[in-house]
């Protein structure tokens, strides 16, 4: 198949032989499970148990609170012990509502989840998505956008292409990789399973050549299968953004502020592709996911099948612990992973790996003064102009950066990891992004609030003239009383 | 060590760049090319190499301590070595200690510290330098000597050499001798067509190689072009400003040259004297202050080159790199902002690409 | 002699007269430069400037005797726009960005008044005579005019809480990031 240039990127060491060989591993039943009710993007889910529940395994805890929003269940049968604010896998370390299932040890399946579909493929297209709706799937690659939503952009859209994101460009993260090697075969089911919702006539499965063993075991397991091709693409980091992989696939660009769907094509992880296949061939609602525990400072690397609502620091402790000190607990993989506020957090369906990083590792420098060398602008895959934007935002000038496209920026961090000067050049970016939505928000809420006041402006206008109108007709009323002589009908009207 | 929590957003990961690696590779790359002049000119350009680069050094540490920054972090990060050394080179081997000092206060003081300091700096330091030089004390600037190469016959001692760069009764014209360009620039304002009197400058190999009179820059032209190739295959510089501006330097020179040789200097007579390569390798790509994208790259090499030519050919200066490199510098700025790369998803005009076509 | 002058009184005339009605009909009813920097402001008539309303402050601003960094609830934003259209230099360094803040009942100490609905210039607080009062948090944007008529001190004014989605990450400190 051919293949097409993207623009830029990098080569990072990628460190992936540290848990490439390590199949994947369940990691036993914890204490508690914290499933917190935002774990995707949209609104976040309402709980539908509370104290003292007992829930069985599979068994929804929250319902989809919105359009964009996902369901939860519970990932083993247990109690409910609370449901109560506790920290999230977050950058911020907010607190958010989450739901504490104490596990009975039975993991007991739930009596009444629905029956598998035996054949999906004459399936009405809705009924699989919204069996992915209520089985709670998101995207499994770490944008935890709700899958039965993209499933539906075949609705508005006409679908040439389902392609399946298996380029892991992430170093270190080797769950995908793992997941195609072991589960090539449910994952190639569940991606046909999921062209069909769509109704987009070719599967193309995208992996990076640094996976043969991948490659070759998809290529296995999709050769009885025409509509499905499996290619390995170039190792350039980022090749697993949704749209760079497109670029590099179909030789088109995504215009800015549209969707790939816009272009017939619709991305989804590998993970993602897997968890359909179970929620349609089986009727179970995602509950688990494989997660790469990884990084210098832990002891031994492992990719380990972990119950959601597992917290961070039991993953790291099944792993042997730390080796040493980490300098940084990353939730993802190095360039695009959040550092976590702390390791008593929850396992949430888009966390894709936990890495423990050394100082080594994380090579953090205090930075020096740019010295323009121009690297950043010709590895940005955005061909955007990060050391331009740097200085705007640096002087607080954040419509320059707006205008120099930072919103076009998608943090990948290929700057920032090239940068001579050590610039946290994402950081700036991330920073801009973050106060040029929240203007907005505010800007849009001022306006909300300016057509408050201004009908409410009108309304105590038109109460006081009308009050003012009675108050004259009453006035008139009564003068022409006292003017004119009582008639018999004023009387009995008296 | 601690467990730092969010303080900082990725990546988490860092390739193994610095400022000063990338400095001091530079530094390795010229390294050969300036043992070999400093040989072929003696003792008198080793003394001026060292109070420049010397002098350099001083002012960097003292502008720094002043502005209130860290001066051994500034000078560790290796960017005033290159300055200094590249000014070094490009003076005549012999001048005056002086001459370098002077040099050394205007590039690193005025040029690179009065604009902010490291990467704020809008013109080339050594080249502010040695243009101020340059037109401040002509005679001292365009006193070159011929090549003497050290333990040579005929090559002055190191007392004596004392005597040549710290001395004060120095005879210029005992040791004065013109330059190629210089020489054949004379010659012309003489009446002395350029293809007669090109003829009478040393030959090719001796102009590859060097031996000829000239700033210690001008000399060994192979291995200035071997330090060139190095920094393209570490990655430093890439192929676009050395590319354009040579190519354009050429070009300039063939063409003219064959519609009238005696007037015009051939091509690749403009690419082997006067320090083309240098320029070209080490001065025009300094990083400051030239344009961050490749387009703007190859404007600003292809300005180089032809400002070079103009001057050289047409100007009071027999050698115009220098004045090119400045005047490009001065555009950089412009070039960074209507020469950038096209946004992923959007038309070079900012706009989203349409949704139907492939374009 | 005559001629002339007569010549010249008409022309005088009738210029006077075209000057005259073409400042009539030409003539600008209101100060624009005061409904623009109305248009810029909120618009929720809080009072917080010390004016009556946002009109009466873009009035204020037009003549150019009050300076830009009244408005509250507008924030910074808002101050850097009134700075750019009128050409003045604000110190944004100076203000200190106030969180947002909204009004919250107290339920238990709310008699069901009704002067805090009165109040509020956003319908954000619904309530009926002698009973409880509730504020639309969505709606409110923090005036505090309610809080300074509850007569018995039901209303406090919180801080909006953060949340997970309107979290973004701060400016990169000096020492993180060289200046």
């Amino acid at each position: 198949m051919r293949l097409f240039p993207v623009r830029g990127g990098i080569h990072p060491d990628y460190r992936k032989e540290r848990t490439s060989e390590s199949a994947i591993v369940a990691l036993p039943l914890p204490a508690a499970l914290y499933i917190p009710l935002q774990q995707h993007i949209g609104a976040a889910s309402e709980a539908v148990v509370a104290v003292g529940d007992v829930v069985k395994k599979g068994q929804i805890v929250a319902r989809s609170g919105g359009v964009v929003s996902a369901a939860s269940h519970a990932p083993t049968s247990g109690r409910v012990a609370a449901v109560t604010d506790f920290t999230a896998p977050h950058p911020s370390g907010l607190p958010q509502p989450t739901i504490v299932i104490e596990p009975d040890g039975r993991d007991e399946w739930a009596a009444d989840l629905p029956p598998g579909i035996d054949d999906p493929f004459a399936a009405d297209p809705k009924a699989i998505r919204d069996r992915v709706a209520a089985s709670g799937i998101v995207g499994m690659g770490g944008a935890a956008f709700p899958s039965a939503v993209k499933l539906n952009l075949g609705t508005q859209h006409k679908l040439e292409t389902l392609l399946i994101n298996g380029a892991e460009c992430e170093p270190y993260l080797t769950c995908d990789d793992r997941l195609m090697r072991e589960f090539a075969a449910e994952v190639v089911d569940g991606a046909r399973v999921m062209a069909h919702a769509l109704g987009a006539p070719r599967v193309v499965v995208g992996i990076e050549t640094n996976k043969p063993q991948a490659i070759e075991a998809m290529t296995r397991a999709a050769a009885a299968f025409p509509d499905v091709t499996v290619v390995g693409v170039p190792v350039q980091y980022p090749m697993g953004s949704e749209r760079h992989l497109t670029q590099a696939i179909t030789g088109r660009e995504t215009p800015a502020r549209k969707l790939t769907a816009d272009l017939g094509v619709v991305v989804h992880n590998v993970a993602t592709a897997r968890a359909v296949h179970h929620a349609v061939r089986f009727g179970r609602p995602l509950v688990r996911r494989v997660v790469t525990v990884s990084g210098g400072a832990i002891a031994r690397p492992a990719n380990v099948e972990a119950p959601l609502g597992t917290l961070v620091s039991e993953l790291v402790a099944f792993c042997g612990g730390f080796s040493q000190p980490p300098r940084r607990v990353v939730n993802g993989g190095p360039m695009m992973g959040q550092p976590l506020p702390s390791l008593e957090v929850p396992v949430v369906k888009g966390m894709s790996g936990i890495l423990a990083l050394t100082l080594d590792e994380t090579d953090e420098k205090p930075s020096q003064p740019c010295i323009r060398c121009g690297s950043c602008v010709t590895i940005c895959p955005c061909g955007l102009v990060p050391v331009e934007m740097a200085a705007f935002i640096r002087h607080d000038n954040l419509d320059g950066a707006a205008k120099s496209g930072v919103m076009d920026c998608v943090s990948c961090g290929s700057c920032s990891y090239i940068c001579p000067s050590h610039i946290p050049l994402v950081h700036f970016f991330n920073y801009a992004k973050g106060a040029l939505n929240a203007k907005d928000r505010e800007r849009r809420h001022l306006d909300q609030i300016k057509a408050l006041a201004e009908s409410h402006a009108l309304r105590v206008e038109k109460q006081a003239a009308a009050k003012k109108a009675a108050a004259a007709a009453a006035a008139a009323a009564r003068a022409q009383a006292a003017a004119a002589p009582l008639t018999d009908d004023d009387k009995a009207n008296a | 060590m601690t467990t730092a929590y969010n303080d900082r957003a990725g990546p988490f990961t860092h390739a193994p760049t610095s400022v000063s690696k990338t400095m001091f590779t530079v530094l390795a790359a010229l390294t050969p090319a300036t043992l070999f002049n400093l040989w072929m000119f003696g003792w008198p350009a080793i003394f001026l190499f060292l109070v420049t680069v010397g002098s350099c050094v001083a002012l960097e540490f003292l502008c720094v301590r002043i502005a209130g920054g860290s001066p051994e972090g500034a000078i560790g990060d290796g960017s005033v070595l290159i300055t200094g050394w590249l000014l070094a080179v490009s003076l005549p081997p012999w001048a005056p200690w002086w001459v370098g000092v002077v040099a050394a206060v205007f590039a690193v003081a005025l040029a690179k510290h009065a604009f902010g300091g490291l990467g704020q700096n809008v013109f080339n330091p050594a080249m502010v330098g040695r243009v101020v030089v340059l037109v401040s004390f002509p005679v001292q600037m365009t006193a070159w000597v011929a090549p003497r190469p050290l333990f040579s016959a005929g090559a002055p001692g190191f007392v004596e050499s004392l005597g040549t760069t710290f001395g004060r009764n120095v005879s210029l014209d005992s040791i004065s001798a013109a330059s190629p360009l210089g020489f054949v620039k004379t010659e012309l304002a003489r009446g002395i067509p350029v293809d007669q009197s090109i003829v009478n400058v040393p030959g090719l190999a001796d102009l590859l190689l060097g031996f000829h009179p000239g700033s210690m820059g001008e000399a060994s032209v192979p291995l200035v072009l071997a330090g060139g190739l190095y920094l393209m295959w570490k990655r430093i510089i890439s192929w676009h400003i050395p590319v354009s501006l040579l190519g354009t330097l050429f070009l300039m020179g063939t063409l003219f040259h064959a519609v009238d040789p005696a007037r015009y200097a051939g091509g690749l007579f403009h690419l082997i004297t006067g320090a083309s390569f240098l320029g070209a390798f080490f001065i025009a790509t300094d990083y400051v202050t030239s344009p961050v994208s490749k387009q703007g790259q190859i404007v600003f090499g292809i300005g180089i080159g032809l400002l070079t030519w103009i001057i050289r050919t047409y100007a009071g200066y027999p050698e115009g790199m220098a004045f090119a490199v400045l005047l490009m510098n001065a555009l950089t700025p412009i070039l960074d902002q209507h020469f950038r790369p096209r946004v992923f998803g959007r038309t070079r005009k900012g706009q989203p690409l349409p949704v139907k076509g492939d374009q | 002699m005559l001629l002339d002058v007569g010549s010249l009184a008409v022309m005088g005339v009738t210029l006077g007269a075209v000057l005259g009605t073409a400042a009539k009909l030409l003539a600008v009813p209101n100060n624009p430069l005061e409904e623009e920097l109305q248009a810029l402001l909120p618009g929720s008539q809080c009072g917080q400037c010390g004016f009556v309303g946002c009109a009466q402050y873009a009035a204020a601003l037009a003549k150019g005797d009050t300076p830009v960094t009244l408005c509250a609830p507008g924030g910074k934003a808002t101050i850097e726009v009134l700075a750019k259209r009128l050409g003045v230099s604000a110190d944004t360094d100076g203000h200190e960005e106030q969180a947002p803040q909204h009004a919250h009942i107290k339920e238990d100490l709310c008699i069901g008044c009704l002067r805090c609905v009165q109040e509020c210039s956003t319908d954000a607080i619904v309530g009926a005579n002698k009973q409880l009062h509730t504020i639309i948090v969505d709606q409110c944007h923090g005036c505090a005019k309610c809080f300074k008529v509850c007569p018995t001190e039901a209303i406090e004014m919180c801080t909006v809480p953060v949340t997970l989605s309107a979290w973004h990450w701060g400016k990169p400190r000096a020492d993180q990031a060289h200046h």
